[in-house]
């Protein structure tokens, strides 16, 4: 019971990757295009951990250790992309 | 139930391989590789599930630190040049 729940959660992290590539296609803008490819790719990576984590709960430290790193890193470069574009734009 | 959720990812992953190709600026180039770096990482754990081998995760962490380098410095080169 408790493997599905784990295998229902990661295919959930790849249909949010799914989602988030058909944005990055179809999105008109650079700065919806970031947005879509923060967010939904964030979710979708925390997704697969917690359903890995719950299919091998011996490896829940390394796994926790990979969402903190992804929650830290994930935000930060699209903000310094973001930052980049717009001061390259006023100039 | 791996290989469906492998191909899932790497459908994923093909269609952002478009974008990178396509993109009409270099900024949308580096979000689509910020996107397929992430996205690799998250295949690096399914991987890591499907061989039943721990080391796949170090191998994500490590991939993971080092396209979040790469944005970096693309995003300072997009600032202010070289």
């Amino acid at each position: 019971m408790l493997e599905y729940l784990g295998f229902g959660f990661i295919i959930l992290g790849a249909l949010a990757f799914i989602v988030s590539a058909i944005g990055l296609i179809r999105m008109p803008d650079l700065y919806t295009r970031i947005h879509i490819g923060t967010k939904a790719t964030t979710i979708g990576t925390l997704l697969v951990l917690i359903g890995a984590s719950i299919l091998e709960p011996t490896w829940s430290w390394k796994l926790a250790l990979l969402a903190a790193f992804i929650l830290l890193t994930n935000p930060l470069s699209s903000s310094v992309i973001a930052r980049a574009t717009r001061k390259k734009e006023s100039l | 139930m791996f290989e469906f959720i492998i191909l899932l990812l790497l459908v994923a992953t093909l269609l952002v391989l478009y974008r990178f190709l396509k993109g009409p600026t270099l900024s949308d180039r580096v979000v689509a590789f910020d996107v397929m770096s992430i996205a690799v990482v998250a295949l690096l754990v399914v991987l890591a599930l499907y061989f039943e081998r721990a080391l796949y995760l170090d191998v994500a962490l490590v991939f993971g630190l080092i396209g979040f380098l790469g944005t970096t410095i693309f995003g300072r080169f997009i600032e202010k040049g070289i």
